[in-house]
């Protein structure tokens, strides 16, 4: 058989092509998400090798600057423009084909604010004045000109929203009483969920720390800003995870050969996403002082309503995987797995992504179990605990996904060889944060602290028990620089080199296998679910964030100190 | 909304499973007293060095192989730097922070808290083993978070 008959992408020819004005637009979002990943992981393999001790910076103080910009690059920078650039993608493919100027403008002024706030951040970080981590706790005070960068990145972010609900809105008013496509509504169910939570850090941001930081107030209140960032901090981490759902759900049924396992189901999962990510925040806060247990008590228990959609996930995933391999005449229990495209980088990256969400999620619940995590919180268990799943889960599922978009938007080939060194490359990631977060997971329980540099602590005791474990986790920030090096070689390859087709290129997506069971219309009333959101994070904020205003601990001056 | 029966199963074991574990948490929490640091006194945290009792941080004895430790957090350091107590004593920590936020974190044991200006944090622990116990920042603080550390010997 001669490579072009093994290829599944022939036999599948698509005649869906891009307009002109959404290739530009969407290539522009990842060009930059990529440079913001090239910069963060640069800083990541500096910073990681000099808290091990393989490498000396000029100044210890080198070390937090450089993890100021791998936080902001990658944690707030490469996801969000990636996220964005995606979730247009597939709202322009399913639902007219196209996005409309009405949603474009709303769409460049987002890209135009988000990308000027993301130069000015890093400029400031650049000249360290904002050496502050990508979480900015007050009473360090940044130069104001950085909490301003990050304002345009989140009101930037809120106009991407807008432009994908003007797409959704115009669908549905010429579709009275139909169903929306499924990445339409999966699109819109987390830019709802985004937009919601970033409320929280924008409050902080313009009401608390710019005024502050000019110099119009002289005192912040230290425990709201927390709570506010931490009501914005944790939906957050499903921001990230939601797009990875959604290329899990509706795009990899299509690679794999197979079909959605069900078109409701994934609409009810980001609907419990959406509920359930938000009044849940103090769980970042319970070793805090100024909220009450009882508070942290309650939202432990939100919080861990979150494993409901997750499982659910997991099944949709796995029951997906199996009826693809039986579809293609795989038989007995396990004769399915023999069947999935493994040599398919579209499906290998995420797969590897979703094997380490399994550890990861489990740590997770650790995390936020109200007395366990006592043990791990601030320690290098955290840290590995989201590069399993950030950095790995959804990070791993964004490299899948850019072999196929970036030359399906230049109307290139994912040629055979480019999908073998993205197999390559996927692996080396995957080994690369498996020798970084399993060490990080084990030094953590033995106390190492995160977001510190490198030290002995004057050779103590404590720490020999962590010496063993720094370098492997070395090492693994060099897997992982090369394996960023080889991803990005590649995008560059796919971008502007790979041979061009004939033929449009195919965007995956997949369609329901039973549609005799209709979708709930009521899955689509999303007044109704925003205002059950609004009315749990009453439940779960209202009292504490009142009795914090009213009774407010003394303020803080601004200082400065690194 | 159709589920399939495998996964009305797995829904149902895994949901039974959730609930048990919160009732664990539960049951912790609420019985057996295994609350999280929440202190909820405060403290103006620019006059720390005048506000009894860190107007004099230091280790109190209130009973017999029983201590307070009144302490203060600052960049880049702890005040007392160095604290003995015998074994088997039970310490409550009072931590208070001068400037911005800090951690206070002993490995080998469950006292992790966070220091936030404005409020006092505490947390009690009963140190059964001999030893010198290093407790650290576990909050990024500034240029010397990495040095900021006290000891606590245990004899």
């Amino acid at each position: 058989m001669n490579e072009a008959a093994m290829d599944p992408r022939e036999a599948r020819p698509s005649s869906f092509a891009f307009e002109r004005s959404d290739r530009v637009l969407i290539l522009a979002h990842l060009g930059v998400a990529y440079l913001a990943l090239f910069i963060g992981a640069a800083a990541g393999l500096l910073q990681g090798l000099q808290r091990t001790g393989f490498i000396k910076l000029p100044t210890p103080l080198g070390y937090y600057q450089l993890l100021t910009a791998h936080g902001v690059a990658l944690a707030l920078i490469f996801t969000t423009l990636f996220i964005v650039g995606f979730l247009f993608s597939g709202t322009a493919k399913t639902l007219d084909g196209r996005l409309y100027p009405v949603d474009r403008v709303w769409a460049w002024i987002g890209f135009v604010m988000m990308v000027a706030g993301t130069v000015i951040g890093l400029i400031t970080i650049l000249t360290n004045d904002a050496t502050v981590l990508y979480t900015f706790y007050a009473p360090m005070k940044a130069t104001p000109w950085f909490y301003i960068a990050m304002a345009l990145v989140v009101v930037g972010s809120w106009l991407s929203g807008a432009a994908i609900f003007t797409a959704y809105a115009r669908w549905r008013r010429r579709h009275r009483g139909q169903v929306s496509p499924l990445f339409a509504y999966m699109s819109v169910a987390t830019m709802i969920l985004w937009i919601i939570a970033t409320l929280g850090v924008a409050i902080e941001i313009i009401f608390q720390l710019i005024p502050w930081s000019l110099g119009w107030v002289s005192h912040i209140d230290v425990g709201l800003s927390r709570a506010l960032f931490w009501y914005f901090g944790h939906p957050l981490v499903y921001f990230w995870l939601l797009p990875a759902y959604i290329y899990w759900y509706v795009n990899i049924p299509q690679v794999i050969k197979g079909k959605l396992f069900s078109d409701s189901l994934p609409r009810l999962t980001f609907i419990l996403f959406i509920l359930y990510s938000i009044p849940v925040g103090f769980h970042h806060q319970l070793n805090e002082p100024g909220i009450g247990a009882g508070w942290k008590f309650l939202q432990v228990v939100l919080t861990m309503t979150v494993v409901v959609p997750s499982l659910m996930t997991a099944f949709a995933m796995f029951a997906t995987f199996e009826m693809a391999g039986r579809a293609q005449g795989a038989t007995g229990r396990f004769g399915w797995i023999r069947k999935l495209p493994w040599k398919d980088v579209r499906f290998f990256a995420p797969f590897l992504g979703m094997v380490m969400f399994i550890p990861g999620g489990a740590g997770g619940i650790v995390n936020a179990s109200y007395q366990m995590n006592q043990i791990v919180h601030n320690t290098l268990w955290v840290t590995g605990h989201f590069h399993m799943t950030l950095s790995s889960s959804v990070v791993l599922t964004f490299f899948g996904i850019s072999y196929w978009l970036v030359p399906a938007l230049t109307n290139r080939k994912l040629t055979w060889k480019a999908n073998n060194i993205g197999i390559l490359q996927s692996w080396l990631w995957f080994v690369g944060m498996l020798l970084m977060t399993v060490p990080m997971h084990i030094v953590g329980l033995l106390g190492e602290p995160r977001r510190t540099a490198f030290t002995t602590y004057n050779d103590s005791p404590a720490v020999q028990a962590w010496l063993p474990y720094w370098p492997v986790m070395g090492i693994a920030s060099i897997f992982l620089f090369l394996s960023t090096l080889l991803f990005l070689g590649t995008v560059i390859y796919l971008w502007w080199f790979a041979p061009r087709l004939e033929t449009a290129a195919e965007y995956p997506i997949g369609e329901a296998r039973d549609t005799s069971h209709k979708t709930p219309m009521i899955l689509e009333r999303w007044p109704l679910w925003i205002s059950i959101t609004a009315a749990l994070v009453l439940i779960a904020y209202a009292v504490p964030i009142v009795d914090m205003i009213q009774n407010p601990a003394p303020g803080s001056p601004p200082i400065r100190s690194w | 909304m159709h589920l399939h029966r495998y996964e009305k199963i797995w829904l149902t074991v895994g949901l039974l499973t959730l609930i048990v574990f919160i009732i664990v948490l539960g049951i912790n929490a609420f019985a057996m007293g295994a609350q999280p640091p929440s202190d909820a006194q405060v403290i103006d945290p620019t006059k720390v060095s005048q506000t009894p009792p860190f107007d004099q941080p230091g280790l109190k004895q209130l009973g017999n192989n029983n201590y307070a430790a009144d302490m203060t957090a600052f960049v880049f350091g702890y005040a007392p730097n160095r604290i003995e107590i015998p074994v088997r004593s039970t310490v409550t920590f009072n931590v208070t922070s001068k400037d911005v936020v800090h951690g206070f974190e002993i490995p080998g044991t469950d006292v992790n808290m966070m220091i936030v200006p404005g409020l006092v944090n505490s947390a009690t622990h009963t140190f059964t083993k001999p030893g010198d116990y290093l407790i650290l920042c576990n909050e990024y603080c500034g240029a010397g978070h990495q040095l900021m550390a006290a000891h606590l010997v245990v004899k």
